[in-house]
């Protein structure tokens, strides 16, 4: 059989499906709905940035002084600017610690007894706060407020400090410079600054698209095997790879189509900016959905029918969720999760996708996750396509 | 054709793990004949369609269909076969016309062609209305009709029909059995399974018998019947007004009994062998005070015959589970049953 029917015959049977599936309404309209439910969940409900407004926190002076008292007004007057925190009145230690408890406040910053004391004796001054331990994310952010507020005013005063000892030395100094000393500059290396949904948007591309493919495959292959009208074509002089070719085909062709519909939700609602090339975007999306593909068939014609298809994909489809870097940083992970990550093709998908989208990488830049993509697409469509000659003529 | 028959088989075999679906069969259909497979659910008679049409490896034994080696020369086989299947082979989201040029073009038949063969197959299955519509608008009869001449698009020299009557109504059967003898005129071979014994009967020039994977008969309708008369064989249906369980086990027993079949409370039905049979056995009722109010002697038909070389009805073991076809490796079913 030649190369040139072989062809014509995967596109015949890419055509039949995509046709297939552009009758079916309801396919239609969820391959509309599903990314865009999937970039809003997702995109809400993770912090982008400064969100937090408002955080109930207790402010208890214990040491009734001037000092305290005026700490506790400057305090007062930085968060008047930022709204970050809401102050409430608590009486005592022991009283903020149950207005945790009960849930009213998630932190409280404590002025103990003998600060203006401490103060006066030329001695550092202690401030405690305290935290939520049961919210561990927003005790963080709490913690790290109060302290940067306390730290400014504390700067502020050493500044004051250092001002007129510098007087009284009669030399002149940049108190700034005496107070800290170095100055951290953070930067990114493209302009900008990064939100949590930047750094999601291009993992979700990738684990949507791949959702579609390992899903549509058993459609493609085990259900069309069950209803019977694989044995038309089974039995119609045409090459097995063909049949494959042209399953692959038509499900790529339908990926990258929900891809492109991802991307555009993504850029036009959620504001997400493409750093790099369209076109190397574009051609990453094919890749991975590509190197998908090869496993789902391989899957598909291992299993008996459309329903243990449906699980094993399903099976598969979790730990690509968490373990590939679309969600969590990789990086924070135990030894043995990077590991299992590492084996997954999703992730070098994702890393490449963020590569180019967020940080405007080129080819060069991300030639392993092509050469792996593309390897292990080929390895696994090198398995699938003797597994499934076998499974078919059973 | 480089062999004298359409389809050649020797010693196929099948076999679904430890369940033999085809046991080491044998037979030759001859060009331009309408075969026919009668048997019971589960006798083997897809499998073997099946087997002949690529669509399952035989697990010993091998075949020629029109001329080609099944194993070796798969596609060239395909090529020029035909399928009717059970399970109907089209997409219900596309129209007929698609369907038709979809398959057309899998076997590279010429543009032009395919259209002007599917406008005249649409015209003699007076469809050519439902041209453009969604297959998934259609009755089953409707579809069944597409599902036929989905197979002579392609114009093979072999067709395979597996049960292309089964659920159709008498009227849309009637039609389909027209159709199956006008393309047989035009020359092609026809491979058919049927458990309906009048189809077998009416359309078939030759039958195969087929039970548990083997062929028990085979030849044509008349020959087969003449095996019973050969056979000194009496085929008699009896009605007993006060016909009890004992009494049927006590008929059973006796020697010349070649089959019973009890198709309601009152009736049986009975093949006796050698000349005394009848007597026999209309003797042993009477004398356990069977109330006899009918006795027919009948005409052997194809179900006399199934019953005597078989032993049994062939409605007795129609009910059977259906088992799922296996394609992966991580369930095998007992039974495959088709």
């Amino acid at each position: 059989m030649g190369l040139i029917k072989g062809l014509q015959d995967s596109f015949r049977i890419a055509w039949k499906d995509l046709l297939e599936f552009e009758r079916n309404r309801i396919g239609l309209i969820f391959l509309f709905l599903m990314p865009f439910f999937m970039l809003i969940m997702t995109g809400f409900i993770f912090p982008t940035g400064n969100t937090y407004t408002d955080i109930p926190v207790a402010v208890v002076d214990m040491d009734h002084s001037q000092a305290s008292q005026q700490l506790i007004a400057q305090i007062q007057a930085m968060n008047n600017k930022t709204n970050v925190m809401d102050f409430k009145d608590a009486l005592s230690l022991d009283d903020a610690k149950t207005m945790i408890t009960r849930g009213q406040i998630y932190g409280a910053i404590v002025v103990p007894q003998g600060f203006s004391d401490s103060l006066a004796q030329g001695k550092q001054a202690n401030i405690t706060v305290i935290s939520d331990n049961s919210i561990p994310q927003v005790s963080m952010v709490m913690q790290g407020l109060a302290t940067q507020v306390i730290n400014v005013l504390g700067a502020q005063r050493g500044a004051m400090e250092v001002q007129m000892l510098s007087i009284k030395a009669n030399q002149t100094v940049n108190p700034a410079a005496v107070i800290a000393p170095f100055k951290v500059d953070a930067q990114g290396t493209v302009p900008g600054n990064m939100n949590y949904f930047s750094f999601v948007a291009p993992g979700l591309l990738m684990m949507i698209v791949m959702m579609g493919a390992m899903t549509g495959i058993p459609r493609a292959i085990s259900h069309e095997k069950e209803i019977g009208t694989f044995d038309g074509i089974l039995a119609a002089p045409v090459n097995e790879i063909s049949i494959i070719f042209g399953k692959t085909i038509a499900q790529t062709v339908r990926g990258f189509i929900q891809g492109i519909i991802v991307l555009a939700i993504a850029i036009l609602i959620f504001g997400v900016t493409i750093k790099g090339s369209l076109l190397l975007t574009s051609g990453i999306l094919l890749l991975g959905i590509f190197s998908f593909i090869g496993l789902g068939i391989l899957l598909t014609a291992m299993s008996n029918n459309e329903e243990t298809a449906t699980i094993l994909m399903t099976v598969l489809q979790f730990p690509m969720m968490f373990l590939t870097g679309i969600f969590f940083p990789i990086q924070q992970m135990p030894w043995f999760m990077q590991w299992l990550s590492e084996v997954l093709p999703l992730t070098y998908a994702v890393t490449a996708m963020r590569k180019v989208m967020i940080l405007n990488a080129g080819i060069m830049d991300i030639i392993p996750e092509v050469a792996i993509l593309i390897v292990f697409g080929a390895i696994m469509l090198a398995v699938a396509i003797p597994v499934f000659r076998r499974s078919m003529t059973r | 054709m480089t062999s004298d028959y359409a389809i050649e088989v020797k010693g196929l075999t099948k076999k679904f793990g430890n369940f033999t679906a085809v046991d080491n069969i044998s037979f030759n259909v001859d060009d331009r004949e309408i075969f026919g497979f009668l048997g019971p659910n589960g006798a083997g008679k897809s499998t073997t369609i099946r087997v002949l049409c690529t669509l399952a490896r035989p697990t010993a034994g091998n075949a020629k269909v029109a001329g080609y080696d099944l194993i070796r020369e798969g596609d060239k086989v395909r090529a020029r076969i035909g399928l009717v299947s059970e399970k109907m082979i089209m997409y219900e989201r596309l129209t007929a016309a698609e369907n038709l040029r979809f398959f057309g073009n899998l076997y590279q038949m010429p543009k032009q062609k395919i259209e002007n063969k599917i406008d005249e197959l649409l015209e003699l299955v007076n469809m050519s209305q439902w041209k453009n519509a969604q297959i998934g608008t259609y009755s089953t009869g409707m579809k069944q009709r597409i599902n036929v001449i989905r197979a002579l698009l392609t114009e093979p020299d072999i067709i395979f029909m597996d049960e292309p009557t089964l659920g159709l109504d008498p009227q849309t059967t009637l039609s389909i059995r027209e159709l199956i003898r006008d393309i047989n005129k035009k020359g092609t071979t026809v491979i058919l399974t049927t458990h309906a014994m009048l189809e077998a009967e009416v359309l078939s020039d030759r039958i195969a018998i087929i039970d548990r994977g083997k062929i028990v008969a085979l030849d044509t309708p008349a020959n087969l019947k003449k095996l019973i008369k050969d056979a000194e064989m009496t085929v008699f249906s009896v009605r007993i007004q006060n016909l009890s369980p004992l009494l049927v086990e006590k008929i059973k027993k006796l020697e010349c009994v070649a089959a019973i079949d009890q198709p309601d409370a009152y009736d049986l039905k009975v093949s006796a062998r050698g000349p005394e049979g009848f007597d026999r056995i209309i003797d042993t009722i009477r004398h356990d005070g069977g109330n006899i109010t009918m006795i027919n002697t009948n005409e052997p038909t194809l179900e006399d015959v199934f019953l005597s070389v078989t032993g049994k009805a062939m409605r007795d073991q129609t009910e059977k589970p259906k088992v799922a076809a296996r394609h992966g490796p991580w369930r095998a079913p007992q039974a495959r049953v088709r």
